[in-house]
């Protein structure tokens, strides 16, 4: 049995996992590891479009209508079908501004308004209200007849019950109150909410499985599969006109729902909250494009035949709205029927608690605190800590809000189906497509204009379909309706000025958006936009992310501060502030500029407490004012200056433009030579390389052909192989080292070293072939010691190398080697001189080179220099690393004298 | 009469491979270690081939080339250039200025005795 | 986002392609009445056409790189 007390629980627990799953997510966010990370969860969050109108209204307006309950998911498939073009901008606009509802993002576009964003706000509360009222009708309705079970009775007319007996009241406290937990436990500067996305996903599986289980039972649980559905149908008297006619409805009023339906998914607050404000990664929309719409379909999908055999089975007596309930009740599916009941409370509260929390921040932010703040009695602006009361502000606003549905509720609520009081919403929330589309592709609009057709499109709202809605249920006079307001027969407000033919929402949207988007369009072009309007259309136009901090003024770290903490709570400001230190390369918080940059900085944190405009506001309170005096000189200046403003920035751009061509044509031309460079160098390695490869091959080969050579023979092949591959051997070994010295990537040990040491050693290493190649090596060494900083084995490195350079070049016979060391009181000096053939003026560079060897004076050298020719680029690297100087000095004929200087050690610069 | 036959490299160790080579092969064999003592030694020996290295100190071999082709005196001499530097564009080049052969080194000692074999046949 | 223009382009050039086939003039001639699988004409029209539009969409943007 489906006792009351069952349905409660089961209702009790179901919140209940919703909180935890809420409450996980928020603690997965606190410890950075995001549970909506994931494109999966965002669409399926974006499913929260889908509410008790779907769950319950679709399978009414299709018994109603046949496929006229479709345009309501056609609209948002093809919204996302353009999602590239207009999701994608709208989402980086709003990150990069920190904007938190549809009132900022419009109030921010017309160069924050306080004033925009307060109409914008009053406009989404007016018209979501209906919509809200829908969900605790259809919440309070399933649980009277889900109550009677198994009798299937239709609720009473609510008028009829009393205040305290009436379940949708008990519905709208609950759902309130467990909104008021979920949205509203604590500030966050960027006002997301990663557990109620996380619940919300959750959500939307459960209603979808709940309205599947329904359609799968009564599809071939009831009857014989899709086609069996429509057979049967086809041959009842109560559901013929569905199974089997053409298509009854109106294509006007079709395309102008699929319209709707595209406007809505966008500009509904609960679907700019979740699609804009609550995406955590751009990339997560590609997934949705497809992701979303397949979720619609996939809830639709068994509308239909439900609706079909619903009629069949209830010819007359049941609201088909209730359907999807009444069929599993009928066939004594009690399990069955209460999984609906929750599907049906899980998109009701889904939908409730995004909605009332998007609005709740609207109302926090563009409608209560700039009054608050510029009611200068309440002492606000002076206050320390504002953060409690935001979250007072938003806590009330949730209640108001629910209250106002449950009256709406109780107003007007029985004269329409669930579709129908839907759109109603629908089409408020279509007002703001004007300022919204015109303000992202239209860099005229200006803040009067959106104010002039907001206005003028809330107004045809009004008076076109919420007031008739009134009329309808008795709480307007039933002349208004039939005779115009004041008896005027041409403003009857469904046949304005005498049009008819049109249903009533084709009516409102066509008068509505007509007055809308003229209004926008022709007062925009009144004037030019101001500098600030300008500003912010570039932004929103251009998609010009870097955006102008637009400061001229100047604050620091000491006011903005404070001014912060008093929105977020001390802590969070300053964690936040230091973070924006460390990313601008700074030591603490106390080291930031009071630049444009900062204030721009606390202006965007600020607008994920209160709202941009708001936060413009409390910002140009701290902030030295603008030179410029914005609004004044603004006014003042005429649209020539602007002109000339804009002329001399462009000149200032081209300027930069052909600067960095210029630069880029330079980087170009070395980047080319570099490369040249490379090549030849690689070239040359290889030529390097192939030489003792070739000596290698050829002496193999020959010894390999000829076995019979003689043993001394033999020998002396294999001892040039030997030698060979030795000089191959030398020469990886050095490329590598050049390579390692020249990209920075070799090691140093650099300690204090004795430089006339370190000759002494390598003079002895090298003794043995001095001594083969009578050689006299002569050393004149001073008895103190050199000191310089340097990596030892580097520096014997450098020395080895030279003194085998000079044992190479000194002549065969007289042989001689001179080594010198000394230095001044900031250097060390080190020479070596040979008697060789000297290098001529023109080489005296080139021997640094790498692979470049020369051989003296010509004639002098029969055979080419041993080596590889990389020894001197490599000491003269390794010199310079020390910040040393290596070079020679040489006349032809005269020997050489190869010089190199270190600077000497600090602190032994006294002794000398 | 023995053909004869010029090596012309700055590599000592090269020059004797292939001295060797040729001399195994009985052909009469003389060296020159850079550009312009090869100049020198093709008017003096006369040969009839030239192993010609390209990479040599004061003329290269590419001049060497061009210098004995502009030789009306030397029309009939064979010219085999050797070199390590193996891109297209040099063999293109060596090939344009009138050699026989080019040879990349390492090169395998049988071919290149069977080239030599062939331009002198 | 998107992976290049083109795929934000095909994606337009879908929408395009919904606004033709969930609208007057098409849908009034499925409207007109008729079977098709033993079900409405119309109806069977909408609901493979959305099918086909969001298979078309998903493989946009799901394909391999190109």
């Amino acid at each position: 049995m489906l006792q009351s007390w069952v349905i409660v629980l089961a209702s009790f627990v179901y919140l209940g996992i919703l909180f935890a799953i809420a409450w996980h997510g928020d603690r997965r966010a606190d410890a950075g590891r995001s549970l909506i990370a994931n494109p999966v969860v965002y669409a399926l969050s974006l499913g929260v479009y889908c509410t008790t109108w779907t769950f319950y209204g679709s399978v009414g307006r299709a018994a109603a209508n046949g496929v006229g309950f479709l345009p309501i998911y056609l609209g948002p498939t093809l919204l996302f079908a353009l999602a590239g073009f207009l999701l994608v901008k709208i989402i980086r606009i709003a990150k990069a501004n920190r904007i938190t509802s549809i009132a900022d993002f419009v109030a921010s576009r017309y160069g924050k308004s306080q004033m925009l964003g307060g109409l914008v706000t009053v406009i989404a509360v007016v018209g979501v209200i209906p919509y809200i009222a829908l969900q605790l009708k259809a919440v309070s309705n399933s649980f009277t007849i889900l109550l009677h079970y198994p009798e299937i009775i239709m609720p009473a007319k609510t008028g009829a019950v009393p205040l305290f007996q009436d379940s949708a009241l008990y519905v709208a406290l609950i759902l309130g109150a467990f909104t008021i937990l979920f949205g509203t436990r604590h500030l966050d500067a960027t006002e997301r909410h990663e557990g109620m996305v996380a619940a919300i996903a959750f959500e939307s599986v459960v209603k979808l499985a709940a309205f599947l289980a329904v359609g799968i039972f009564v599809v071939w649980g009831i009857h014989g599969g899709v086609a069996d559905v429509f057979a049967k149908a086809a041959a009842s008297d109560s559901a013929r006109r569905l199974a089997s006619a053409d298509f009854s409805g109106n294509w006007g009023s079709w395309g102008s729902l699929v319209f709707l339906a595209f406007f809505a998914a966008l500009l509904l607050p609960r679907q700019f909250q979740i699609a804009v404000v609550e995406n955590v990664n751009e990339d997560h929309l590609r997934r949705a494009i497809w992701m979303f719409p397949l979720y619609l379909f996939l809830i639709n999908i068994f509308v239909l035949p439900v609706a079909l055999a619903g009629l069949m089975h209830f010819p007359t007596g049941v609201d088909a709205d209730t359907f999807v309930l009444t069929l599993p009740m009928a066939h004594q599916q009690e399990a069955l029927a209460l999984l609906v009941f929750i599907g049906g409370l899980s998109a009701a509260t889904g939908m409730v608690i995004v909605e009332t929390i998007a609005l709740s921040t609207m109302v926090c932010n563009d409608l209560v605190m700039p009054v608050l703040l510029r009611w200068k009695a309440l002492g606000l602006a002076e206050r320390a800590d504002l953060s409690g009361l935001l979250l007072e502000i938003r806590r009330w606003a949730i209640a108001l809000v629910l209250v106002l549905g449950y009256l709406y509720f109780r107003v007007a609520g029985e004269a329409y189906a669930l579709v129908a009081i839907g759109l109603i919403s629908f089409a408020a929330v279509a007002q703001f497509a004007p300022a919204v589309i015109g303000g992202l592709f239209w860099t005229g609009g200006t803040r009067i204009g959106a104010l002039a057709g907001l206005s003028a499109g809330f107004a045809v709202w009004l008076y076109t379909l919420l007031l008739p809605s009134f009329a309808k249920s008795g709480w307007l006079p039933e002349g208004f309706m039939t005779h115009g307001i004041f008896g005027i027969d041409l403003l009857r407000p469904q046949q304005l000025f005498g049009l008819t033919g049109l249903d009533e929402i084709t009516h409102c949207l066509l008068w509505s958006l007509l007055a809308n988007i003229g209004a926008y369009i022709g007062v925009s072009l009144l004037r030019a936009p101001d500098a600030r309007e300008a500003r912010q259309a570039s932004f929103f136009v251009g998609g010009d992310a870097a955006g102008l901090p637009g400061w001229r003024g100047q604050a620091g770290v000491q006011q903005l501060l404070p001014l912060t903490a008093r929105f977020l709570g001390q802590e969070k400001a300053q964690e936040a502030f230091a973070r924006h230190a460390r990313q601008r390369g700074l030591a603490g918080i106390d080291a930031l500029p009071g630049d444009a940059d900062l204030v721009h900085f606390a202006e965007t944190l600020l607008a994920g407490a209160i709202g941009s405009a708001s936060a413009r506001v409390m910002v140009a309170s701290v902030v030295e004012e603008e030179p410029l005096g914005l609004n004044e000189v603004m006014n003042i200046l005429d649209e020539a200056s602007q002109v000339r403003a804009y002329s001399r920035e462009l000149e200032a751009k081209s300027r930069e433009l052909e600067q960095a061509t210029a630069e880029l044509r330079a980087a170009n031309a070395r980047l080319t030579e570099l490369d040249r460079m490379k090549d030849d160098f690689i070239s040359t390695v290889t030529h390097e390389l192939r030489t003792p490869l070739t000596s290698i091959r050829a002496f193999s080969e020959m010894l390999l052909d000829d076995p019979k050579a003689d043993l001394a023979e033999r020998k002396r092949f294999l001892g040039i192989i030997v030698g060979e591959t030795e000089r191959l051997t030398r020469l990886i070994n050095q490329i590598l080292d050049l390579a390692k010295l020249e990209s920075g990537r070799a090691e140093w040990t650099v300690a204090a070293v004795d430089v006339v040491e370190v000759i002494r050693e390598a003079v002895d290493s090298l003794t043995a072939l001095y001594a083969e190649k009578k050689v006299v090596l002569e050393l004149d060494l001073p008895v103190e010691d050199l000191f310089v900083l340097a990596d030892r084995d580097r520096l014997m490195q450098v020395l080895i190398n030279l003194l085998s350079n000079a044992v190479k070049f000194a002549p065969t016979v007289g042989g001689c080697v001179k080594v010198g060391a000394g230095g001044t009181a900031a250097v060390v000096r080190v020479s070596i001189d040979d008697n060789g053939p000297g290098i001529v003026a023109a080489d005296r560079e080139m021997i640094f080179e790498k692979f470049r060897q020369v051989t003296g004076d010509a004639g002098v050298l029969t055979a080419k220099p041993q080596g590889t020719g990389l020894g001197l680029p490599i000491s003269r690297q390794i010199v310079e690393y020390f910040g040393g100087r290596l070079w020679v000095e040489s006349e032809p004929g005269q020997g050489a004298r190869f010089v190199f200087t270190l600077p000497r050690r600090e602190g032994d610069n006294a002794q000398k | 009469m023995k053909p004869r036959i010029l090596i012309v490299d700055d590599e000592p160790n090269i020059v004797i491979s292939l001295e060797y080579l040729m001399k195994k092969e009985g052909f009469e064999v003389a060296v020159a270690t850079d550009g312009e003592a090869a100049l020198a030694q093709a008017a003096a020996f006369a040969p009839d081939l030239i192993l010609l290295d390209v990479m040599m100190p004061k003329k290269s071999g590419f001049e060497v080339c061009e210098a004995l082709r502009a030789d009306p005196a030397r029309t009939g001499l064979k010219i085999v250039m050797l070199t390590a530097k193996g891109r297209e564009g040099e063999v293109a080049k060596g090939l344009a200025l009138g050699a026989d052969a080019y040879i990349t080194k390492p090169f395998a000692t049988r071919d290149l005795v069977l080239r030599v074999k062939e331009l002198l046949a | 986002m998107m992976r290049s223009r083109l795929s934000v382009q095909r994606l337009a050039a879908l929408f395009l392609l919904g606004c033709v086939l969930f609208n007057y003039p098409l849908l009034a001639i499925f409207g007109r009445g008729g079977q098709l699988f033993g079900m409405p004409a119309l109806y069977v029209w909408l609901m493979g056409s959305w099918l086909v539009l969001i298979a078309l969409m998903a493989w946009v943007l799901e394909r391999r790189k190109d």
